[in-house]
């Protein structure tokens, strides 16, 4: 665990330091440790809150704000299934409930094991193939209930 | 590479390039992130490989290209000069089309496209009736650039407006010829551009800034994703052309989290351009600077609004604030900026290209040129539609749409997203222009339009959108706030069969309230979606409340699901697949769904084989008694 943190330590900061330490990047500063990370410990924030002089609270203010951010550790693959209007006239709410119950989690949460977590999203702009799903960034147009089991088995065995 | 350090160097430039690609067939495949959910990327790397094995290296080019418009048929080989298209391209189809198409121009008819009504094959891609009535041109160039390269922009006279515009023009006469074309912004207040322009070249203070405003966050429009990734250069163009205007040296792009190939292609462009000398200093010799930042965005609803956007890109939250003053005379660190949305500025580089008469041309009296519409939902040939404003709703569904797929009936169409309304059969020969979709309570918005079939109920379609608005509202204003909250809770009871007397009304004061005193557009619009369902649907409401019934079988709570003992064939495959467990029977015995723990989620409907056809919805929550006497089916 100890190793684990200070592994994170060197990446915020390389992270802050590309961003010269600029108060004004703290979004995107953010973004990358997300992204980098799947979310953002409270480690991290205190780290990012020095280096950049942006007050803790500032922080969090921030990472509630906007919704590519997350306070909770989150799975090692993550599924999202795309709510936008296109998507949701063609099936997305039945997309979503085959997700949630082969995952056996509701949106926004992450599996027991840490292995997936689940979300939606409100348009990802492909609207024309709908309804989509993304798993670890890769799309899926109008996934079958069969289809979306065999994509999660495949993740599991994978990792 | 060279720098270009005038406008004769850059028609060098594109000399050269034009006599190094002549005379080559080209393969263009869309490799957008449509044609990605199919495989597209291998289907681009089978054509290189191809292409290699078969000897034809240095004859052909293969070129990765966004969007052409159907994606729905994604991936689509293009193959020019002879504009033979295929479409649904596997990589397994690539060593033929290799051998015989480009090799020696042979068309392979299978996969041409079919045409659903004739049944005929179509050769050529600009016959296909969605393309038929299209013109582009905007989103025309996608199919002859590939998305990572700047040379073939250059090919097609890119950057040549700004060289113009750089050795011939004044930003004064930039900003009359903007003007006097009549362009309007396209993200979707359709304010002017030029006068736009205008205000922030007069505006005190130093320095000024640009903005692009691709935070394209309507669900259910997806055009600036698809010139962004498809034709960056063209945006960046636009943006050279106006900050030149302007008197800005500072850009930003503002791309929306959710568009991971929009921010990787806007990046490649920006570095592309600058090794050419096309940004940073002393551009094309001229002594204009200009230096371009690429901000993601974090997911948030309201930062597509200006002055949420520009909160935004200063790491703050997204919270918009009074205007005025508006962003022109204090935007981006208080000082002059101009925001304007991404198709906004690859017009710019055609009107320079051109002229304003030509750009006028083209629309409506108020409305001029092109504008790109997302058309989506339950309609034949779904994708990216680029039309002359004031064609009519009609023949954007049926000329180019196709109608509505399975034999269903048309019901409604919804222009605008969460601020757009919802426009009923009664009135699709409306032509599409900015004034004539407010008047009828929907607006044209960024361009999303999501057609709805008899199976769309429009007091779900309402809701939807009140709980997408109640989710992304900032909650800085108690009119958008605690409104969109209630509205939603109404609506919410309707649905689910506790609707009251007078929540028609009730929804009508306070989406007016709403409308009225909220800060920004977000909560001005918002009650859009509910009035203009109530507006032309407000009998469905009625029936909702009076009789606690869904019409259109959508909305959970009043509708049952319901096996039909006289159709069932004991199959066991909905009693095995029931998530819920809620269905009964056996082998040979007729199944029965138990309503108590039946969850509605239609996995039974889904799942029956369509030769038995026995489950059904039933618009009320009181279905038959099952049959007493289990009867045995015998195999038909």
């Amino acid at each position: 665990m100890v190793q684990a943190l200070t592994e994170l330590d060197k990446k915020v900061d390389e992270i802050v330091s590309k961003y010269r330490g600029d108060k004004s990047a703290l979004i995107q500063v953010l973004i990358e440790i997300q992204r980098e990370n799947r979310w953002l410990p409270k480690e991290a924030l205190k780290q990012v809150s020095q280096r950049l002089g942006v007050t803790l609270t500032q922080i969090y203010h921030i990472a509630t704000f906007y919704k590519a951010f997350s306070l909770k550790p989150r799975g090692k693959h993550s599924a999202t299934v795309c709510l936008g209007t296109a998507c949701q006239v063609r099936g997305a709410p039945r997309l979503l409930d085959n997700i949630t119950q082969t995952l056996k989690i509701n949106p926004g949460e992450t599996s027991a094991d840490m292995q997936f977590s689940l979300d939606t999203a409100r348009c990802l702009g492909c609207c024309a193939i709908g309804p989509v799903m993304v798993v670890d960034g890769e799309y899926y147009s109008k996934p079958s209930r069969k289809e979306v089991e065999q994509i999660v088995s495949a993740k599991e065995i994978e990792s | 590479m060279p720098i270009l350090n005038s406008a004769a160097d850059l028609e060098k430039l594109r000399q050269q390039i034009l006599d190094r690609d002549d005379r080559k067939r080209v393969v263009s495949v869309t490799n957008g992130t449509d044609g990605r959910t199919r495989n597209s990327e291998a289907v681009v790397q089978a054509f290189i490989n191809e292409i290699k094995k078969q000897g034809l290296a240095g004859k052909l080019i293969v070129k990765s290209t966004g969007c052409h418009g159907f994606c729905e048929k994604e991936p689509t080989a293009l193959i020019l000069p002879e504009e033979i298209c295929y479409v649904g391209v596997k990589p397994e189809d690539v060593p033929e089309i290799v051998s015989q198409t480009l090799a020696k121009g042979k068309v392979i008819k299978r996969l041409l496209y079919e045409d659903p009504v004739s049944g005929q094959r179509i050769t050529r891609e600009s016959e296909i009736p969605f393309y038929k009535s299209q013109n582009q041109t905007v989103l025309g160039n996608n199919r002859f650039l590939d998305m990572q390269k700047i040379d073939d922009y250059i090919a097609l006279s890119g950057y040549s407006a700004l060289a113009r515009v750089l050795s011939e023009m004044t930003p004064e006469q930039v900003i009359e010829e903007v003007k006097s074309s009549g362009l309007r912004g396209r993200g979707g207040a359709g304010f002017p551009t030029g006068m736009k322009w205008e205000f922030c070249h007069n505006a005190e203070g130093e320095p000024k800034y640009v903005i692009v405003n691709c935070d394209e966050g309507d669900p259910g429009a997806y055009m600036d994703r698809s010139l962004m990734e498809g034709n960056p250069h063209s945006v960046l163009e636009g943006l050279l052309i106006g900050s030149y205007a302007i008197g800005a040296q500072d850009g930003y792009i503002y791309v929306r989290a959710e568009y991971p190939l929009a921010v990787e292609n806007v990046d490649i462009a920006i570095r592309q351009a600058e090794e050419y000398g096309l940004l940073g200093q002393n551009i094309l010799g001229s002594g204009f600077n200009f230096k371009i930042t690429v901000h993601r965005g974090a997911g948030a609803f309201v930062c597509g609004e200006e002055t949420a956007l520009i909160a935004s890109l200063e790491g703050r939250i997204g919270e918009p604030r009074q205007r005025p003053p508006f962003p022109a005379t204090s935007g981006l660190w208080g000082k002059p900026t101009n925001i304007n949305n991404v198709e906004t500025w690859a017009n710019v580089p055609l009107i320079i290209n051109r002229g304003a008469k030509w750009f006028r041309s083209l629309g409506t009296e108020r409305s001029k040129g092109t504008k790109i519409f997302s058309l989506v939902g339950k309609l034949q040939n779904t994708g990216l539609v680029e039309a002359p404003m004031g064609m009519t709703l009609g023949d954007i569904v049926f000329n180019i749409g196709g109608g509505i797929p399975d034999g269903k009936k048309f019901k409604a169409i919804q222009t605008g997203g969460p601020s757009g309304g919802v426009i009923p059969e009664s009135l699709l020969n409306t032509p599409v222009d900015y004034e004539e979709l407010s008047k009828l309570g929907a607006i044209m918005g960024s361009g999303g339009m999501i057609v709805m079939d008899e199976d769309t109920c429009l007091v779900d379609v309402a809701r939807y959108f009140l709980n997408f608005l109640a989710g992304e509202s900032c909650g800085k204003c108690v009119p958008c706030r605690e409104g969109i909250y209630q509205m939603l809770k109404i609506l919410d009871r309707i649905c689910e069969g506790n609707g009251r007397e007078g929540d028609i009304e009730l929804l009508e004061e306070i989406g007016e309230t709403v409308r009225d005193f909220s800060l920004c557009a977000l909560g001005r619009t918002a009650p859009n979606p509910v009035l203009s369902t109530i507006r032309y649907f407000r009998d469905e409401y009625e029936v909702h409340i009076k009789e606690k019934r869904c019409p259109a079988l959508v909305c959970k709570e009043l509708i049952s699901y319901y096996i039909d003992p006289e159709k069932c064939q004991a199959c066991l495959i909905c009693l095995r697949d029931c998530p819920a467990e809620a269905i009964t029977g056996d082998k040979k015995i007729v199944h029965v769904i138990d309503q108590e723990k039946c969850t509605k989620c239609g996995t039974c409907l889904e799942v029956c084989p369509p030769r038995f056809g026995a489950v059904t919805k039933l618009d009320r929550v009181k279905v038959p008694e099952p049959v007493r006497q289990k009867r045995e089916v015998v195999r038909k």
